[in-house]
Formats: C-alpha cells, structure tokens, sequence
C-alpha cells in the first residue's frame, strides 16, 4: 500500500515530531528520578506511612505508562474508538484487583 | 480501491467505506496481541502483591535484597543498578520511536541507525538481568530457598520471594528477549530495502509498539519488585 493509498484508506495519522519524543523521554526520565529520590531519601520516606509511598509510587508508575502508551506507542494520535478498544478492556485488571483485595481481607 | 470513488454521505465511522478504527490489520492484531499480554502479566504481578501482602513469616526489604553492581560494588548501593537497568529500557525504547519517526520520512538510513541502537539497549538489559540473576542465585536466591531476613527480625523471609521474582522477571526477560530477535530481523529487511520497495515502514512501527508494551511492563516491575 502506497502513503496516498493509506492516507485514501483513513490511515493517515499525526505523526510525533522529534522534539516531542525527546519532551517525553525528559518527563519520563524526571518521574524515574523523583521515584529514585523517594525510595532513597529516609527523610522522605520517614514522613508518610508505608500505604502513602506505595500509593505515590502506585500514582508515579500510572503516570509513566500514560506518557508511555499515549506518546510512544501513539495510542493519543489514534481515532478515539480505537483507543477505547484497546482501554476500556483493562477494567478487568481493575476488577480483578478489587476481587483479590476483598478475598484477601485487606 | 474502485468502490471508494463512490461518493456517499457517511456520517460515522461504521457506516462503511471507512476503516473504522483507522488503523491497518497489522497494527490492530499488534495491539490485541498486546491487550492480552498484558492481562497475563497482570495476573502475575496481581498474584504477586496478593501472595506478598499474605507472606508468612514477611516480606523482605527490597532495598537490602537490590543493592550490589556486578563488579563495581557488592553491597551499600541500593538500587543503582536497577535504574542503570530502567534507564536502559527507556532509552532504547526512545530510540525506537525516532526509528518509526524515520520509517515515516522514508529514511532508510536514519532508520537503520536507530534500530541499531535499540537492539544495542534491548541486548545491554538482557546482559544486566543474567548480572543481576547469577548475583542473586549465587547469594543463595532460588525457588525454594530465600536467604534474606525479614527486616527487624533474624528470620529469613517467605520462599515466595524468589518464586514470584524469578518468574516474572523471568517472563519480562523473554519478551525483551523476542523484541530483540524481532528487532533483529526487522532491521535485516529494512537493510534489504524491503519496506522501501513496499513503500511504507508500518512493520517498524508493529514492531515498536511490541517494543513500547515491554518497556511498560518494566515500569510496572520496577515499581512494585524494587521500589514498594
């Protein structure tokens, strides 16, 4: 299939310019050193419960996947009833959580 | 594509004529392939916190377990070599975007190069995780075996340690493993000029999704072996 072909077929996208690539890579390399920077520093670390870190870096690791799966691997870019296609399923990774959470009594 | 001269009024997507998700066969099967693998990989890392949060007699202390560099240091460097490691990843992975950005200027040469560099990467993380892996085997690590005391006390902790990590860390690897022997024959046909003569660089991009869905799962081992 030929650039025109693909763009006649609707598979044409907005592609990521180079600057953005290295915009991501800088968000996801500052995230990876704020985590570094928590676990790390006891002074941090001393002042929240061992629920309140989990959840910070619960939130932080949540976060470097969106950039991750919005900007590298283009899901942003993509027709909206793509993206919900391949998101809306991992509700069953939610729920499974929330199924093992109430099992295991915690 | 003689139907597609026909001009009708459609409004949505899924009234024909269209690719309703906008995106090839290829790219759409990719990304299928990956919404399962990432439900098997949250079934283990899932049944990770799920046996974690229920160990007896305790978790270790990941801090104390993590903190050797094969041949620099063997203690008192907590978790610099895992964020060598994460680096690694992110920065290969990094390369493989500006692999599909050059795959869609039809650049063969920029492609080629940055293809490279992401098979260096995938190939420096696989060589860090054998470090890791014989570092902590030799420590005593197994699957039956936890030599680390459960912090605060002198007893060694849950056996499910070495299982969950071993597994999982081990499954990770094999898919960085087949990213690379994927790299490895894509960059082959891109050196051939296949994609050049079939006018488009997509399968870089299948490729690089695949890429990407490794580096994410790293993210999420990361956090929830070496961090929590």
């Amino acid at each position: 299939m030929s650039a025109i072909e693909a763009q006649e077929k609707g598979l044409h996208h907005v592609h990521s310019s180079k600057k953005e690539i290295w915009k991501i890579f800088i968000v996801l390399l500052a995230i990876t050193v704020l985590e570094f920077l928590i676990a790390l520093t006891p002074a941090i670390r001393g002042a929240m419960s061992y629920t309140q870190v989990a959840a910070v870096f619960l939130f932080l690791t949540v976060l470097k996947a969106y950039y991750i799966v919005a900007y590298f691997m283009h899901l942003k870019h993509e027709r909206i009833n793509m993206a919900y296609t391949i998101l809306i399923p991992l509700m069953f990774i939610i729920y499974l959580i929330a199924l093992l959470m109430i099992e295991g009594h915690s | 594509m003689s139907q597609a001269t026909v001009k009708i009024n459609h409004t949505s997507n899924w009234s024909g004529g269209k690719v309703p998700l906008g995106a090839s066969y290829g790219k759409l099967m990719m990304w299928f392939f990956l919404l399962s693998d990432a439900f098997t990989f949250s079934s283990l890392l899932i049944a990770y916190g799920f046996f974690r949060a229920t160990a007896e007699p305790g978790w270790v202390n990941p801090e104390e377990v993590f903190q050797g560099i094969p041949f620099i240091l063997e203690h008192g460097a907590p978790l610099v070599f895992v964020g060598i490691m994460t680096f690694i990843l992110i920065f290969s992975s990094v390369t493989m975007v500006l692999a599909v950005e050059a795959g869609h200027r039809m650049d063969k040469a920029n492609v080629i190069k940055y293809m490279i560099l992401t098979i260096i990467g995938g190939a420096a993380f696989l060589g860090c995780q054998a470090l890791e892996w014989s570092h902590l085997i030799h420590e005593g690590l197994s699957m039956s075996v936890n030599p680390f005391l459960v912090p605060g006390t002198e007893i060694t902790g849950s056996t499910k340690f070495g299982q969950l990590f071993f597994t999982i860390t081990g499954f990770h690897g094999f898919h960085v493993l087949s990213g690379v022997v994927i790299n490895i024959l894509i960059l082959e046909m891109a050196m051939r000029g296949v994609f050049e003569r079939r006018g488009h660089y997509e399968t870089i991009e299948k490729a690089g999704l695949y890429w990407h869905f490794v580096d994410l799962v790293w993210v999420f081992v990361f956090t929830l072996f070496y961090l929590i």
